[in-house]
């Protein structure tokens, strides 16, 4: 049942759960802001969206305490879709990547995150962060940026780190919310002339209105906003699905996958019905959630309503922000989200490990794209798991010269990867008359492996011997696709035993 | 593990039934020379145990978070576990000394009801309070974990809500539905309830039928030697049930329970639920 909860999940911890969602809310007013001029569309694209997907997420979403809204991965992926198109063919894209994470929730996809190693995991985190602050290098850069901004973004961040050690009120307030209304209020009162939020585009005045996307409904359209729709569903459950992991552990409770699948799906599809941009969970407000003693449903509920009302009673107010005072905030995201304990891990993890990591990372930021990264990663990770299991096959060779015959007994793993070292252990210069294969000690895992055996017998027939293959059907046992029956101990040792 | 003899499991969380549950067990295992096993559950709170609202994440916020959230838990989990452990070591003591000749104790993490289910195949009859220690101050009412487990557990159960005395008057709910003649097999053939006097009470409209009902049912226990009273109620079950209970000073009530369709209980208003409202009595409850 998508809205089953229990009453714990609401009112359990009412207290952390209300202020959490409080701390929350004001963390992702920056962040909606922020990544919806990654996207290109105005602020009030991505406020509308953090607040109907954290909404929607907060009944139907599988893990309770995590936030999902408008994020930085999928505002990347978005980019060229509101050069070409236009707004309303994101709106539309939303919908139909709503629509594809819903159906990936029935068809139970949540469980091959199973194939995603920790160290793409972490490699998906750096990525992430590292286009978080990439994505704020224009803010600094740009030719008409002054002196005043660099100074502003220096100070914004010292007052974030610094504002907690500050004895009791320190812990009370949030400090990304001290650092922006003492930017902006410096700025107003100064009358700096830098960049605001306002400048970047319209807030939102009102609450969000239904709205269906104003697109043709033609394939053409589809064909358009399909290959966005697809990269935009899968990194958004890829995100929530590690955010999810990652708030499973911090908070060691369990978590339903499937159904965070779905409720992302709704989520988005909700998003675009109401003239929000396509979002998922996000790590760095996760966290934050949870540091701040959010636990429940009722955390995320309040971050996305409060965000709302806040922006919609606010907005004059909030198109004063500084700029500069954002990029503080997001580059306090970027430093939160990423994982530095993986590059203190470098020098003790094995380099096929660090490999994979690196690569998930390099993929990303070279492409953007954080769903080829993990593509990449997983490939990677997949293709060193296969050589280091290839290492697993030895050949006992056994001469009977009497007979004249030649016994090889095989132990171990015969499968693509290994199946032309399986070849090369056999002596085809060997003259024999009689050569016994004995594989009940081995496992074919695939054709590749069948194949392999085929041509071995074929090469010393060739040369005149006798062949005789023994075992092959205890050898075989673990062609079979779906190899998993073997739960029992007495099964699992009779089938995988002496290795 | 089929081999393994089911045994009386017993639910001590200190709450001011929990000596009473103890002294009830031990009953019963005494009875039906049943081993006796105590249970005491770490139920892990839903309220946090590290709030910080600075909203701030530095370096490594995650990890840090991790390892500050794993030593306060720990530290908590940890009292827990040795309160609980002192508990149930004087339960064990007391069945000890009240003639039980095997008994265990064990704990385990996790909601009481959840904990249950997963014993579900070992246990034989299980003795639980009727309110925890969660609502130690509230004077009637139902604890949330109990409504659970009896929904969910297809085993009898013993509801105390009471400081033990020897269940010498039965009083067996009965109308003839097959939960209620399974309650009646089981209070004729149980050890238990071989010295006991029964009154099998009928609640509603009498006509000839019911009273053929009730002389079957007589007929069946007087063959197991048991001392039974007929009685026909009129009236709201549960409150007629409550007042005769009070009347004629029964120790103890066996009943069939919930229907297992939620659904059901939910529209029809559950029966077993408001008997357990009213009852100042324990409830010996029959899937």
């Amino acid at each position: 049942m998508l809205l089953k909860s229990t009453k714990a999940d609401w009112v359990g911890n009412l207290r952390g759960d209300i202020l959490a969602g409080l701390v929350v809310a004001l963390a992702l007013i920056p962040e909606a802001i922020a990544f919806s001029i990654i996207a290109g569309v105005d602020p009030k694209v991505g406020l509308y969206a953090s607040f109907c997907i954290a909404v929607i997420i907060a009944f139907i979403g599988g893990r309770p305490g995590m936030i999902s809204a408008a994020t930085g991965a999928m505002a990347l992926l978005m980019v060229t879709l509101v050069k070409n198109h236009g707004l309303e063919y994101l709106l539309a894209a939303t919908l139909l990547t709503g629509v594809l994470q819903i159906i990936a929730g029935y068809l139970k996809l949540g469980s091959l995150m199973s194939f995603v190693s920790r160290s793409v995991v972490t490699g998906f985190v750096n990525a992430l962060a590292i286009l978080i602050f990439m994505a704020q290098l224009p803010e600094l850069t740009g030719a008409s940026v002054t002196w005043h901004v660099y100074a502003m973004t220096a100070v914004g961040l010292g007052i974030i780190y610094l504002f907690p050690y500050i004895p009791v009120i320190g812990k009370m307030i949030p400090s990304p919310l001290v650092c922006i209304l003492s930017c902006t209020a410096f700025a107003m009162i100064v009358g700096l002339d830098i960049r605001t939020v306002g400048d970047m585009g319209e807030l939102p005045d009102t609450l969000p209105i239904f709205l269906w996307p104003d697109v043709p409904m033609t394939f053409e359209t589809l064909s358009i906003i399909f290959p966005y729709s697809a990269a935009l569903a899968v990194v958004g459950l890829l995100e929530s699905l590690m955010t999810a992991t990652i708030v499973d552990d911090l908070t060691d409770t369990p978590s339903d996958k499937n159904r965070e699948c779905k409720g992302q799906g709704i989520a988005n599809i909700g998003a675009g019905l109401l003239g929000g941009m396509a979002g998922c969970a996000m790590i760095g407000q996760s966290v934050i959630n949870v540091k701040s003693g959010g636990r429940g449903r009722l955390s995320t509920l309040i971050a996305g309503s409060v965000l709302l009302i806040l922006v919609v009673f606010l907005n004059d107010w909030v198109a004063q922000i500084p700029m500069a005072a954002l990029v503080a905030v997001m580059i306090m995201v970027s430093i939160g989200t990423f994982d530095w304990r993986s590059i203190r891990n470098l020098k003790d993890h094995p380099l096929s490990t660090n490999i994979v990591m690196i690569s998930t990372v390099v993929v990303v930021v070279y492409t953007h794209n954080l769903a080829y990264g993990v593509f990449v990663g997983v490939l990677l990770a997949a293709l060193f798991f296969a050589n280091k299991v290839s290492h697993f096959m030895y050949f006992e060779k056994l001469l009977d010269e009497d007979s004249s015959t030649r016994t090889y007994k095989v132990h171990g793993q015969v499968f693509f990867n290994s199946s032309s070292k399986f070849i090369e252990q056999f002596n085809f210069k060997e003259a024999v008359s009689k050569v016994i294969i004995d594989l009940s000690r081995a496992h074919f895992w695939d054709i590749s492996a069948v194949y392999a055996l085929d041509m071995a017998v074929v090469k010393f027939r060739r040369e005149g011997a006798e062949v005789q293959v023994i075992g092959l059907n205890e050898a075989s046992e673990t062609i079979v696709d779906r190899f998993g029956v073997h739960d029992k101990p007495e099964e699992l040792e009779r089938v995988l035993g002496g290795h | 593990m089929k081999e393994q003899k089911q045994y009386i499991l017993s639910c001590i969380d200190g709450s001011k039934y929990s000596e009473a549950v103890c002294d009830y067990s031990s009953w019963i295992a005494n009875k039906v020379d049943a081993p006796l096993t105590f249970l005491h559950t770490i139920e892990h709170t839903k309220v946090p145990a590290v709030a910080d609202l600075t909203g701030a994440i530095g370096l490594g916020a995650s990890e840090d978070l991790l390892n500050e959230l794993t030593e306060v838990e720990q530290n908590r989990s940890r009292l827990l576990i040795e309160k609980g452990n002192i508990m149930l070591k004087a339960a064990k003591k007391k069945a000890v000394e009240s003639g039980v000749s095997h008994v265990e104790i064990r704990q385990r993490h996790g909601a009481l009801a959840e904990s249950l289910v997963e014993l579900e195949d070992e246990i034989r009859v299980l003795v639980v309070g009727i309110r925890g220690e969660q609502h130690e101050g509230d004077e009637s009412g139902v604890g949330t974990q109990l409504e659970t487990t009896i929904r969910s557990l297809h085993k009898p159960i013993l509801v105390v809500n009471k400081s033990f005395s020897t269940p010498q008057k039965i009083m067996l709910a009965y109308n003839g539905s097959s939960a209620s003649r399974k309650a009646l097999s089981m209070v004729g053939t149980s050890p238990a309830f071989k010295d006991a006097i029964c009154h099998l009470v009928y609640v509603g409209d009498a006509d000839q039928s019911i009273d053929t009902l009730l002389d079957e049912a007589k007929k069946e226990l007087e063959n197991s030697d048991i001392e039974v009273t007929t009685v026909k109620l009129e009236g709201e079950i549960d409150e007629a049930l409550a007042k005769y209970q009070l009347e004629q000073d029964i120790d103890l009530t066996v009943m069939g329970a919930f229907s297992h369709s939620r659904v059901r209980g939910f529209l029809l208003g559950s029966f077993t639920e408001k008997m357990l409202e009213k009852t100042k009595r324990p409830l010996l409850l029959l899937r």
